[in-house]
């Protein structure tokens, strides 16, 4: 996957982002931004391109976190979901709305995924066979979605239980550059310190004992990947909300190009996260439903089957990955 | 010659039980030991103590220092080791992982400097593996998979190799494939401790073996000397004798 491969085609998925909606706009406003009508000039620039660029972002976080947690727990199945640091980062977020100090909810949703991020490592780190890392990250998700309830029935502001409830449900509708701002700098952050465990990870396919005998630093490893996950989910759901599975589904796709090796899977993950988010994101404006489909309902009703899938075949294969 | 590993007096426990007791080495350069003895007899806790891999008491040396006290990167430059259930988690190819030998100098499996590269290939070469290089972990069959692991190692050019049963599951040519590797490795200066449940390739080749049985050392010495009908019975709790052939040795058990 070379990077002009890569910057055409996230070009190409911007530019449909922008273009494609309840009002079709043609290529013009692309060709000449500055020569279409005021309104046209709003809907893409201050609508539709922060919307999609949002979306990478998310994506890109989701899939990048999906593959470095894949890579230290050893688990073809883990990612931010499916783990509960997702679920927490919510909790942290919904935490901030509910008691009125929603300028703080991205540091809650970062703080409480690292939560979440280092009790499921502690808990996995020799979790026997994908299942029980999955069962161990069912637990924590449960939990945070227990405490999610809760904080709703005691929020103070009643008024704001629809918002809130709407937010879990995952969108990135109405997102403006400031979220894209938001979740860019938490993306490159984090990824600045998962890239930085490359190498450990490359180390952990021999397993934990084998891979600090060949010299690999593995408490350093897990702290880079448990901090750089942590402020990626932290950032794709303080902006996004809830949206799974795009950090299973975006390593498990970029597999067949890029091989198994968990360093080279690293970009290319983020890169698959971004564009299947964008294409999902389009696909739910151009649903003919009545109120638009929330992206994270769509993850979720895509990215269930697409778990049991990669689940089933992998108890075919006795649980190796 | 110099000590490349030196134990005294090492005992691990697991979990409040001591699985092994006051057991003492030395390996110099030139050297190959074998522990022996049956399942659960201490051979692989007494491995992981001498690369400092689990707690233990009693004095432990890798080239003259405590590879508790070593950084890991240190301690991968002076020991490679062997697990016994070696594992490729990904599929990823036969090279790249021979390649992670070369973690300690700095190496990614996918951008080998050209001694790093060399190193890689010399020792896919000497494991048989040249045809195999390309081949996915989980398209080659268990002998190659093991031989793979040990290609690992040597890739990792360190004088001294920690080996947990290296020659399990291969057929006859293959272990003996594997021993005459480890004598070139003892031979070009470095020296290899290894656990094996095969007796007689274990006196064939080492220049001394450990006996052990419940993480007690029965005997200690060059094979002949040290594996008696006695000790082998203590050890395994069936009457047996070592015999030399030529070469080669039989363990015979009753």
């Amino acid at each position: 996957m070379s990077a002009t491969f890569r910057a055409c085609v996230l070009l190409l998925a911007l530019s449909a982002a922008a273009l494609i909606g309840a009002l079709w706009l043609g290529p013009a406003p692309l060709a000449n931004p500055f020569a279409a009508d005021a309104a046209t000039q709003t809907i893409v620039w201050e609508i539709r391109l922060p919307r999609a660029l949002a979306a990478w972002l998310v994506g890109a976080a989701l899939g990048l976190s999906g593959a470095a947690l894949q890579g230290l727990l050893r688990n073809p199945l883990a990612d931010s979901g499916v783990l509960g640091l997702s679920g927490f980062a919510a909790l942290g977020a919904v935490l901030a709305f509910a008691f009125g100090a929603a300028s703080l909810a991205p540091l809650a949703a970062i703080t409480f995924a690292l939560v979440a991020a280092i009790a499921v490592t502690a808990l996995g780190w020799r979790a026997r066979g994908p299942a029980s890392l999955v069962l161990i990250g069912v637990g924590l998700s449960s939990f945070a979605s227990g405490l999610i309830a809760l904080a709703l029935n005691l929020a103070p502001n009643p008024g704001a239980l629809a918002d809130l409830i709407n937010w879990t449900l995952g969108s990135v509708e109405g997102r403006s550059m400031q979220h894209v701002v938001l979740v860019g700098a938490l993306l490159l952050g984090g990824g600045g310190l998962i890239l930085a465990a490359a190498r450990g990870l490359q180390a952990l396919t021999l397993g934990e004992e084998a891979a600090a005998a060949i010299g690999a630093n593995l408490p350093r490893t897990r702290a880079l990947v448990v901090l750089g996950a942590a402020a990626c989910t932290g950032g794709a759901t303080a902006v996004a909300g809830v949206i799974g599975f795009v950090g299973i589904a975006a390593p498990h796709l970029v597999r067949a190009l890029a091989g198994h090796d968990p360093a080279r899977l690293l970009a290319p993950s983020a890169f698959a996260g971004g564009a299947l988010l964008v294409i999902a994101d389009i696909s739910v404006r151009l649903l003919p439903t009545d109120a638009e489909l929330k992206l994270g309902v769509a993850a979720a009703l895509i990215g269930g089957p697409v778990f049991a899938l990669i689940a089933a075949r992998l108890a075919s294969r006795g649980g190796d990955a | 010659m110099s000590t490349l590993l030196m134990l005294e007096h090492v005992s691990v426990s697991l979990g409040g039980r001591p699985v092994v007791q006051e057991a003492s080495l030395t390996l110099a350069a030139g050297e190959i030991v074998a522990l022996l003895g049956p399942n659960g007899a201490g051979k692989t806790s007494l491995m992981r103590a001498a690369m400092g891999l689990i707690a233990s008491t009693g004095a432990v040396q890798l080239s003259g220092a405590d590879p508790r006290a070593l950084s890991v990167r240190e301690r991968a430059l002076r020991a490679a080791y062997l697990p016994q259930r070696p594992q490729s988690i990904w599929p990823i190819s036969v090279e790249s992982l021979v390649a992670l030998g070369r973690y300690a100098y700095g190496a990614a499996p996918d951008r080998l400097a050209p001694r790093d590269q060399a190193a890689v290939d010399a020792a896919i070469e000497s494991c048989g593996l040249s045809a195999l290089r390309k081949r996915s972990m989980d398209e080659v069959s268990g002998g190659e998979k093991a031989r793979a692991h040990l290609a690992r190692t040597l890739a990792q050019q360190a004088p001294l190799l920690v080996l947990d049963e290296p020659t399990a599951g291969l057929d006859p040519a293959q272990a003996l494939a594997v021993a005459d590797i480890l004598r070139a490795h003892a031979q070009s200066g470095g020296a290899v401790l290894l656990s094996t449940h095969d007796v007689a390739l274990a006196a064939r080749i080492a220049s001394s073996v450990l006996l052990m049985r419940t993480g007690q050392v029965i005997a200690q010495g060059p094979a002949g000397m040290a594996l008696t009908p006695d000790a082998l019975q203590q050890a395994y709790g069936r009457k047996a004798r070592l015999e030399r052939i030529g070469d080669a040795y039989a363990a015979l058990f009753e």
